[in-house]
């Protein structure tokens, strides 16, 4: 089995693949932590459907550089969606189920009535579930993701301390000098980011597994924001690369095989942290 | 110099009005109290002043002096959900943040500001701990710490002996009178009305009615009389 692992990594798509696939999982599960403890994961979960709307509605334009598109509108989806969010007035979830069912919806009937593929069916299923190889990644799009996820790993550790102040506790931070409605839209940019760059890996309908589960793994265990950071990045690294080799190996779905690791990381860190809280009684 | 001054300032929650056309300022080295009865809008009052409410309608004038990173605070509550992972020392060096500018992490002078401010807490030993862990009055003490660490000019300190047993809540007040001697300027909510009488250089006592002046004015006044005759017959 090993071998034929190791014969597979001879190909240099596999290698780009791997490489892309981590450094995605990782800037998804350090954004991850903030977004949970804000409260804030609805927004992941709403922009993922966006951007299917979006990408349905490139294709339909039949661009050859889809991101032109995707983008920008789900950035701008980021933003009403964060603002709706923090409106008390506009019931806030329901706002975000209405933008997300309607670009689901949307995407679908465009792409139904637009599509010139004849397989129709097989391009929905891999837009939404991510496709079933991510070895079809064309160079460009990989030094693409790259550098994409680099920038955003340099901005979240750039701004580490005023993230974990502005998530802490917002009131204080404003009250003491830090602007956090700007790291607030920051957040929700760099999330929109994410999402659309991991699109390619999981497809729409999966995103959130990524952004949510390793947050939540890590917070079973450790009880300081920095040793939850470190340990969800850890673990969103480990299990996006076996997960990838899983499905290599084993022929399944990518992105379905990296979130069905972890979930079962999910399951072990939450064992672990039960023994721990029994131990220290 | 005025620090603050606050003019025909009417604030509250959407439209509806707690306190209207209020009147006062806050100099240089002042210790203002404030103080009044429960729901009297003191809270709502210094969250307006911060800037985190927008008033109804007056205006708010910092002066000159005082920029937004020299600023201190301690809130009544803070919406901290229960299982935030958090270290008593990573929340107190979050007070250090102004201090920061376009610095993206700390230096060595923070991170003793932030030892020193712990030390003055008695918290030092929990600086690993995690904070859901901690109890009420530990917890008031890291917010406290953190609320200094954040003080160059100004504290705004919103029941700040609450949760804090005796002892504790008298070295509190020593404390901030210390501070005061320093030359910072103190605003603090406080339902301890003989604290107040003994530390502070102004009250301002909003409720159905509304006065401010120094502590000796408000002392001999109808209000402060009749509001300090209540508190003795609690306590
Ligand atoms: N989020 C809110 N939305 C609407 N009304 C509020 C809100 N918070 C407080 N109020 C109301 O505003 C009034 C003033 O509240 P505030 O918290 O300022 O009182 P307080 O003087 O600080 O009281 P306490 O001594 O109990 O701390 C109260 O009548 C309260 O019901
Ligand atoms: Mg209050």
């Amino acid at each position: 089995m090993f071998e034929n692992l190791f014969s597979y990594l001879e190909f240099p798509f596999v290698r780009y693949a791997l490489i892309t696939g981590v450094m995605i999982s990782l800037c998804s599960s350090l954004l991850g932590v903030t977004l949970v403890l804000k409260r804030f994961s609805f927004i992941g979960d709403g922009l993922s459907h966006v951007a299917f709307g979006a990408i349905a509605v490139a294709s339909v334009f039949n661009l050859s550089n889809r991101m032109i598109v995707v983008m920008p509108i789900t950035v701008l989806c980021a933003v009403l969606l964060l603002k709706t969010g923090q409106n008390a007035k506009i019931k806030g979830d329901a706002a975000i189920a209405m933008i997300s069912v309607g670009s689901l919806a949307l995407g679908y009937l465009l792409m139904n009535i637009f599509s010139t593929s004849s397989n129709l069916s097989g391009d929905v299923c891999s837009t939404l579930f991510g496709s079933t190889s991510m070895l079809t990644l064309s160079k460009s799009e990989v030094i693409f993701s790259i550098i994409l996820s680099a920038a955003v790993i340099l901005i979240f550790i750039f701004f580490y301390n005023r993230i974990f102040a502005v998530t802490f506790d917002e009131e204080f931070a404003s009250a003491s000098g830090t602007i956090a409605k700007n790291y607030n839209l920051l957040i929700a940019v760099v999330t929109a980011v994410i999402i659309v760059i991991a699109m390619k890996l999981v497809g729409s309908l999966l995103i959130s597994a990524l952004i949510v589960f390793p947050a939540l793994s890590s917070m079973r265990i450790f009880k300081s924001f920095k040793s939850v950071t470190i340990f969800s990045a850890v673990i969103a690294a480990v299990c996006s690369c076996s997960g990838m080799i899983i499905s290599v190996l084993a022929g399944t779905p990518v992105g379905a095989t990296i979130v069905a690791v972890n979930a079962a990381a999910f399951g072990v860190c939450w064992l672990i942290g039960i023994i721990i809280g029994r131990s220290a009684k | 110099m005025a620090l603050i001054t606050v003019s025909d300032l009417t604030f509250g929650y959407d439209s509806r009005k707690i306190v209207e056309n209020l009147n006062f300022s806050v100099s240089s080295g002042d210790y203002l109290c404030i103080v009044g009865e429960n729901g009297s809008g003191k809270t709502t009052l210094m969250k307006t002043l911060l800037h985190l409410k927008e008033p109804i309608s007056g205006e708010i004038l910092i002066g000159s002096g005082l920029k937004k990173n020299e600023i201190g605070y301690l809130p009544q509550h803070t919406a901290v959900q229960k299982d935030f992972p958090a270290s008593v020392w990573e929340i107190v060096l979050s007070g250090c943040q102004g201090r920061c500018g376009l610095r993206p992490f700390y230096n060595k002078d923070d991170k003793n500001i932030a030892l020193n401010n712990m030390e003055r807490m008695g918290i030092t030993s929990l600086a690993s701990r995690s904070y859901r862990e901690l109890s009420g009055g530990q917890q008031q003490r890291v917010l406290l710490a953190r609320a200094l660490c954040a003080t160059r000019k100004l504290i705004l300190l919103d029941e700040p002996v609450a949760g804090l047993d005796v002892k504790a809540a008298s070295e509190m007040y020593k404390l901030i009178a210390e501070l005061n001697n320093e030359g910072i300027t103190i605003i603090m909510i406080s339902h301890d009305i003989a604290a107040a009488a003994k530390y502070a250089s102004h009250i301002l006592h909003i409720g159905r009615t509304v006065f401010y002046g120094s502590t000796e004015e408000y002392l001999s006044s109808d209000i402060g009389c009749f509001f300090l005759s209540q508190q003795k017959g609690v306590s």
